[in-house]
C-alpha cells in the first residue's frame, strides 16, 4: 500500500486510486498510411518498464475523481510529485 | 544425446550422485557432508550459448539444450542464487485447463513432462496430481467454464464442469450452501492438475544441466549485452566479459531491463504477486481450489500448510514487499469459502515479480536482434510451463526454427494483431 498525497484530498491510501501506467504520448493519426502500423503497435503494446522514476496516470476513483500525474520510482515506490492533470504548472 | 536415453542417470551414477533409497541409507549411516549438487566454475571467455537468469526457465533451457541437442558449452548467468526469482516464490500449481487451443496444447505438454520428471532426472520433485478446481460464483463464469471444458476435452484433456454436490464430496469444508455473498454454482474440475515442490524442480534442472557440462554462475550479474550490426556477440557481467553468438533472456520480472540492453522493446510490465502460508495442520484439503470472483486460490502442502495466492498487486513495481492490504482481503475471501479456517494463523507472506503481457500468453523465440532470444512473459503462470518452455526454447535455438507448439507465442504477434488471449484462464495468478 502506498500513501498518495492527493492535491485535493490530502494523504490517502493507494487503494482509493486506480492505476493506468506510465504516460505515453499518443501518436498522431493525421495522414497515417495503413502500413504505418508500427508506431501504433508501439503505443498500444510496448511498455516502458524500466527500473527507476516514471510519470504515471492515476485516477482518484474513491475521492475527488480527478486524474493525476504521479512521479514514482518503480523499485523503491518513492513518490516525488503528484499533480492534477490539466492544472499542471 | 538423444531424447529418452537414460544416459543422464548413468552419468550421475558415475559422478557418485545417483539418488536411490540405498544411497540415502548408506549416506545417512556414514554421515558427513553431502556433496554439492552443482559445481562452481570460472567464467570462460566464450560460450556457444549464454542464458541470462538462473530460474526454472533458464535452467530447463540449459538442460534440454544439452540433453536433446548435445549443446553443452552453455553458461547460465544468475545475479543472485539459483531460484531466487519467481521460481522459488511461486505457489507451484500445475494444470493445462487453459482457454485457447494453443495454450491448452502447450501446457498439456508440460504436465506430461512433469509426470515423468522425477524418474527422468532422478530427483523427487513431489508432483502430486490432486486435481484442480475453479469455482464459479455466477452464471457468466459457469458459461466460461463450460467453454473451457469443451476446448480442453477436444484436446483429450480431463476437464469437466461439476455441481455443488460433487464439490462438497471432494472438499467437505467448502461452504456450498448457497448462502454466501458469492454462492458456489459449480466448478471446472481438472483431475490431472496439482502441485509440485518448486525448489526441487529448480534444483533437478540445475543438477542435471551441471552434470551434462553446463556452467552455472551464481552471484554474477549481466550488466550489458554487446551487439555488432544487428547480431549479438556477447555479454558483460559483474565478473567479466563473455563472448557468445546466442544470448537467451530468461529473466521473467526483469526481462524488460535485459531486452532494453539490446534495444528490443517488450510488451511487458512488471507487477508484484503476493502469496502467504499458514501454520501446518492435519491434511484435510486434497485438490487445489481457485476462485476467480474472490481473487483467491488455496492448496495444502504435504507438510500441512495452506498456501494462498491471489491476483497481482494493483500497480507495476519491482518491489517485493508484502502489504497488509493484500493479507486482509485474502483472509476475508478465504473465510467466505471455508469459514472453519477462521482460527488458523498465518506464518508468513512474500512477493515475487511477474512479467505481464497484454494477452496473458508468453513470448518465446527469436527477436529482431540476431542471436537474441527471449523466453519471457511468464506472468503469474510460468512455473507449470518451466519444462515445456525449456524444451521448446532449446529446440528453437538449436534448430533455428520455431517449433509448432510455440508458434502462437512469437513476439511479432503484437505487430500482426494475432494475440493469443488467455486472460479468461489466467487472470487470478497461478
Ligand atoms: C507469488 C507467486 C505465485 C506464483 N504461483 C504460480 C503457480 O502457482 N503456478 C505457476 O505456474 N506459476 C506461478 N507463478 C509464476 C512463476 O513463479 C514464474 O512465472 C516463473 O517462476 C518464472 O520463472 P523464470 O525462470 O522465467 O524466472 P525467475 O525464476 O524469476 O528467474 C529469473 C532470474 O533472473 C535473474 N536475473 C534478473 N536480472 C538479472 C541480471 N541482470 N543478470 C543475471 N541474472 C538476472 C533473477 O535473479 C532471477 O533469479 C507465481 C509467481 C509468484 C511471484
Ligand atoms: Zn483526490
Amino acid at each position: 500500500m502506498l500513501l498518495i498525497e492527493c492535491p485535493h484530498c490530502g494523504p490517502r491510501n493507494s487503494s482509493e486510486f486506480s492505476y493506468s501506467g506510465p504516460i505515453k504520448p499518443r501518436p498522431s493519426i493525421e495522414g497515417l498510411a495503413p502500413e504505418d502500423r508500427a508506431e501504433w503497435r508501439r503505443y498500444l503494446y510496448e511498455e516502458d518498464n524500466h527500473a527507476g522514476f516514471a510519470t504515471e496516470r492515476w485516477f482518484h476513483v474513491s475521492g475527488c475523481r480527478k486524474f493525476l500525474n504521479i512521479e514514482r520510482h518503480s523499485v523503491t515506490n518513492e513518490i516525488t510529485s503528484v499533480l492534477t492533470v490539466g492544472e499542471v504548472s | 544425446m538423444r531424447q529418452g536415453e537414460p544416459t543422464l542417470a548413468k552419468q550421475a551414477g558415475r559422478t557418485g550422485r545417483k539418488f536411490s533409497a540405498l544411497s540415502l541409507i548408506r549416506k545417512g549411516m556414514r554421515g558427513g557432508d553431502w556433496p554439492r549438487v552443482w559445481r562452481h566454475h570460472d567464467l570462460a571467455p566464450t560460450y556457444d550459448v549464454v542464458i541470462v537468469g538462473g530460474g526454472l526457465h533458464g535452467l530447463a533451457t540449459a538442460h534440454y539444450l544439452a540433453q536433446n541437442h548435445g549443446i553443452t558449452n552453455v553458461a547460465v548467468i544468475e545475479k543472485s542464487y539459483i531460484g531466487s526469482g519467481g521460481s522459488g516464490r511461486n505457489t507451484a500449481i500445475i494444470r493445462s485447463n487453459y482457454l485457447t487451443p494453443e495454450g491448452v496444447a502447450f501446457y498439456n505438454r508440460s504436465v506430461h513432462l512433469f509426470e515423468r520428471l522425477s524418474q527422468d532426472l532422478n530427483f523427487n520433485v513431489m508432483f502430486e496430481q490432486r486435481g484442480h478446481m475453479t469455482l464459479a460464483h455466477s452464471d457468466a463464469s459457469l458459461r466460461t467454464m463450460r467453454w473451457r471444458a469443451e476446448v480442453n476435452k477436444l484436446q483429450g484433456i480431463d476437464s469437466e464442469v461439476i455441481t455443488p454436490e460433487e464439490i462438497q464430496k471432494l472438499v467437505p469444508l467448502m461452504d456450498v450452501s448457497g448462502q454466501a455473498r458469492y454462492p458456489i454454482l459449480g466448478a471446472l474440475w481438472h483431475p490431472p492438475g496439482g502441485i509440485a515442490r518448486h525448489d526441487a524442480v529448480v534444483w533437478t534442472y540445475a543438477r542435471s544441466a551441471d552434470a551434462q557440462g553446463v556452467h552455472l554462475h551464481m552471484n554474477t550479474e549481466v550488466t550489458g549485452i554487446d551487439v555488432k550490426g544487428d547480431k549479438v556477440v556477447g555479454v558483460r557481467t559483474s565478473r567479466g566479459d563473455v563472448s557468445a553468438p546466442i544470448v537467451i533472456n530468461c529473466t521473467a520480472g526483469w526481462s524488460s531491463i535485459i531486452s532494453d540492453m539490446v534495444g528490443v522493446k517488450m510488451p511487458i510490465h512488471t507487477r508484484p504477486l503476493q502469496a502467504a502460508v499458514t501454520e501446518p495442520v492435519k491434511s484435510f484439503l486434497d485438490p487445489v481450489i481457485v476462485s476467480g470472483s474472490l481473487h483467491v486460490y488455496v492448496s495444502q502442502t504435504a507438510r500441512g500448510e495452506l498456501v494462498f495466492g491471489a491476483a497481482t498487486d494493483p500497480f507495476a513495481s519491482y518491489s517485493t514487499r508484502g502489504s497488509l492490504e493484500f493479507i486482509e482481503s485474502l483472509a476475508g475471501h478465504v473465510l467466505q469459502l471455508m469459514p472453519s479456517l477462521a482460527k488458523l494463523r498465518l506464518l508468513r507472506q512474500w512477493a515475487g515479480l511477474c512479467d505481464m503481457t497484454p494477452d496473458f500468453s508468453p513470448i518465446i523465440g527469436p527477436t529482431p536482434v540476431d542471436g537474441f532470444y527471449v523466453d519471457v512473459g511468464w506472468g503469474t503462470y510460468g512455473f507449470k510451463a518451466g519444462p515445456v518452455a525449456g524444451e521448446q526454447t532449446a529446440e528453437a535455438v538449436a534448430t533455428g526454427r520455431i517449433p509448432k507448439l510455440i508458434e502462437a507465442f512469437q513476439l511479432d504477434r503484437f505487430e500482426k494483431g494475432t494475440l493469443t488471449g488467455e486472460k479468461g484462464a489466467a487472470a487470478v495468478g497461478h
